[in-house]
């Protein structure tokens, strides 16, 4: 058991706590606009801590090899910049089907945004559009 | 900012990919190094019209500082997500005031903006809705008195210096 091995094992405890909040946040938030919020936090930075913690953790192994921890970074930073991504895909196609924000939602400035656009185009003619 | 030279953007791809490929194999070995070289520059061929358009200027060593200077400043802003996230979901009451907020950002390049939006939906309290021109439409989840006012400049600007201006810094020396 050495250092490493520690380092490894309580980053992995972490990640695995933050996993739980991701399902925990997933029963408890009111709608799915909240949800994408803590779920894809919460499971990006779980995600970061298991799969790094497992290289550590294999570096102080008598069968590990610093291949472990180079392989693991590349598949964090791949999780790392493709999450966010689908998380927006997902959050963005939620919105244009028209599930409802939350009652107790304060603002909604992308619905202004929308109708400025939906009116802008009857308003000028096609041929002398902007575009 | 103009597109730089076939060429350049052509190396560019290869490095990256080079790059890629000496972290996935993790192995010095001479034919290994040489294989790799030799997809890195088939794959670029096909790849580099679509991977970038500034080419070799991204390897600008004020651009590496800054990107070596944002890594631990983005997991820290990841931390404190998270650990926000655990206060909103652990507290009995529930704490969040939900809403969609309009920011404005100052970054010009696309992989800048990518990069913006990447940032925002990773850090606390914020996930990205829409991107259109230089127009962020953002849920936050405890969106703050300031940007509840009426006017729309004020929430504007108030909503801006609460998610993007932290990241434009340095964003805007990587990305341009």
């Amino acid at each position: 058991m050495s250092a490493l091995t520690a380092i490894g094992e309580i980053l992995v405890l972490i990640g695995t706590f933050f996993y739980l909040l991701s399902a925990l946040g997933l029963i408890r938030m009111p709608d799915v606009y909240n949800r994408m919020q803590t779920s894809t936090k919460s499971a990006t930075l779980g995600s970061l801590g298991v799969i790094v913690g497992v290289g550590i953790w294999a570096l102080g192994t008598d069968f590990g090899s610093a291949a472990w921890l180079t392989k693991t970074i590349v598949i964090a930073v791949f999780l790392l910049l493709t999450n966010p991504i689908s998380a927006h895909a997902l959050i963005r196609a939620a919105y244009k089907s028209g599930i409802p924000l939350w009652e107790g939602s304060v603002v909604d400035k992308y619905r202004e945004h929308l109708e400025g656009k939906e009116k802008a185009p009857e308003e000028t003619p096609k041929e002398g559009g902007e575009e | 900012m103009g597109e730089a030279s076939k060429i350049s953007r052509y190396l560019y791809t290869v490095i990256v990919l080079f790059l890629i490929w000496l972290a996935i194999t993790a192995s010095l070995d001479v034919q290994e190094l040489g294989f790799g070289l030799l997809l890195s520059l088939i794959v670029a061929a096909f790849t580099y019209e679509i991977f970038t358009t500034n080419g070799l200027a991204n390897l600008h060593p004020k651009r590496i500082a800054y990107m070596i200077a944002y890594i631990p400043y983005f997991l820290w802003a990841m931390i404190m997500a998270n650990l926000d996230v655990a206060y909103r979901v652990l507290h009995p009451k529930r704490p969040i005031r939900p809403g969609i907020v309009k920011c404005k950002t100052v970054l010009n390049s696309d992989v800048g903006k990518l990069a913006l939006a990447n940032s925002i939906t990773l850090t606390p309290g914020t996930i990205t809705l829409d991107v259109d021109e230089d127009e962020y439409f953002i849920h936050w989840i405890w969106v703050p008195d300031e940007a509840l006012t009426e006017s729309e400049e004020e929430h504007v600007k108030a909503s801006s210096e609460g998610i993007t201006v932290p990241f434009e810094k340095f964003l805007k020396v990587i990305f341009g």
